[in-house]
């Protein structure tokens, strides 16, 4: 397949890139180009240039100051994957990001890539709307922070606005008693969550303190799951307890919005989805505790 | 738009101008003639245009030959030396690891990548580790088995 015919700049710092954008209107920002080049093949998207921002070192990288973690827009998914300090801090991102795609495509798709380009399938957006993650967006006055509900506007559509970048993705890392997972049920083929479930939670004395929960892959945008949260909070954890929070998914669920294909149904869907909610916070609580 | 790169292949530089369109891909195929690196799916699931770019995997239809500029790049045909075959080829000779030998070149490649990351791996993590390779033929098993006896290889410094 051949993409339609586009020009391409290479940007060497993020200036550069926003003067690169401003200069060449209906151009696109080129991070990995794992999500970019298929929709260009697929002629899903015909942008007049690209604006290449993959050799700006400055948005490569993991790093905390002992609360907030930092994950520059260009760190690709293989480096997430191994991350100690994510590992430790914030499980569920490590987590979800040694399950996409394939190893050679974790070696060249980044986080910037994935989130600004906001496929309703992809595993990110639902892990980083349950880490509570603020979406670092550079433009003509500066720097500012998105949060996920914010940023996150519908099927592939964002906050980012069209001579704004997206430079980086914070993170606040768990505190003592809280951890996070990720449960996905994916396509056998392409890997992409057919369901994708994130959770946070804490505990103290095995009692649930606090709980996130955030579905993906059924909906255009991350959906947060608050009366499954509610069930949790204040309760003392037990795998029943799990079990029927899990159940309550549904409730967050709206019938307009779900995503339904040839391989599954809006409403198999639905009516499985409580099943990887369970497994992401089993495993956060296994973590917790 | 024509756009200069200067990209090294099996150790040889080439440089060209090139539409940012191009796909390494196709840069690889079409512009060089180094045919062992193969479009199966040209949708990044099958593995077959696997390459090692900067001696890491990647799939070479979903890069431009643009993004590729600078860099040096290993292809199947750039994996012998010439002492003889590397010891994934030896392997997937030995322990017939090809039947119709399409996916091949990425099948070795991925596996390249596989011992790079985990060069001691346990057969469950050989058959994830190719997750992203598809042999049409089927023929994973004696993949799985060459992939092991390189390792094995490995062991004993044939690397």
């Amino acid at each position: 397949m051949f993409a339609p015919e586009f020009d391409y700049y290479r940007a060497g710092s993020v200036a550069e890139a926003r003067e690169l954008l401003d200069a060449h209107p209906d151009s696109t920002v080129l991070a990995g180009g794992h999500s970019l080049i298929p929709i260009l093949k697929l002629r899903l998207a015909a942008p007049a240039a690209l604006i290449d921002i993959g050799r700006i070192d400055a948005l490569r990288g993991i790093a905390s100051d002992g609360s907030t973690i930092r994950i520059g827009a260009l760190t690709t998914h293989a480096e997430i994957a191994a991350s100690d300090l994510l590992k430790g801090k914030a499980a569920a991102l490590p987590e979800a990001a040694g399950q996409i795609g394939d190893p050679a495509v974790r070696n060249r798709g980044t986080i910037g890539g994935n989130v600004a380009h906001a496929d309703p399938a992809s595993d990110l957006p639902a892990v980083l709307a349950c880490l509570g993650a603020a979406f670092v967006i550079e433009g003509a006055d500066g720097e500012r922070r998105v949060s996920a509900p914010d940023f996150f506007q519908g099927l592939m559509t964002t906050a980012v606005g069209e001579d704004e970048i997206l430079t980086g993705v914070e993170l606040s890392e768990a505190g003592d008693g809280e951890a996070s997972a990720y449960s996905k049920f994916a396509h056998p083929a392409s890997r992409y969550a057919v369901i994708g479930t994130a959770a946070k939670v804490g505990l103290s004395d095995g009692v649930c303190t606090s709980a996130r929960v955030v579905v993906g892959g059924l909906v255009p945008a991350p959906v947060r799951a608050g009366a499954v949260e509610q069930a949790l909070v204040g309760q003392a954890v037990t795998t029943e307890l799990i079990a029927e929070a899990s159940r309550k998914v549904g409730d967050s669920l709206d019938d307009d919005d779900l995503l339904g294909d040839v391989y599954a149904s809006a409403g198999y869907r639905k009516a499985s989805a409580h099943a990887w909610v369970r497994g992401a916070l089993s495993a956060a609580v296994a973590r917790a505790g | 738009m024509k756009i200069p790169v200067s990209i090294t292949i099996n150790g040889r530089q080439y440089d060209r101008d090139v539409e940012p369109r191009l796909l390494l891909v196709h840069f690889i195929r079409d512009v060089l003639g180094l045919t062992g690196t193969k479009v199966g799916c040209d949708t990044s699931q099958c593995g077959s245009c696997t390459i090692l770019l900067e001696g890491v995997s990647a799939k070479s239809c979903t890069c431009l030959a643009v993004q590729a500029d600078g860099a040096s790049i290993t292809t199947i045909e750039g994996l012998a030396s010439h002492d003889g075959l590397h010891p994934l080829q030896e392997s997937f000779w030995n322990k017939h690891g090809l039947q119709c030998g399409f996916c091949t070149p990425g099948m070795i490649l991925a596996s390249h990548e596989l011992l790079r990351c985990n060069p001691n791996p346990s057969d469950a993590e050989i058959r994830h580790g190719l997750e992203g390779n598809l042999c049409r033929c089927t023929g994973y098993q004696n993949i799985v088995r060459a992939v092991r006896d390189a390792a094995g290889a490995a062991e004993g410094g044939a690397q």
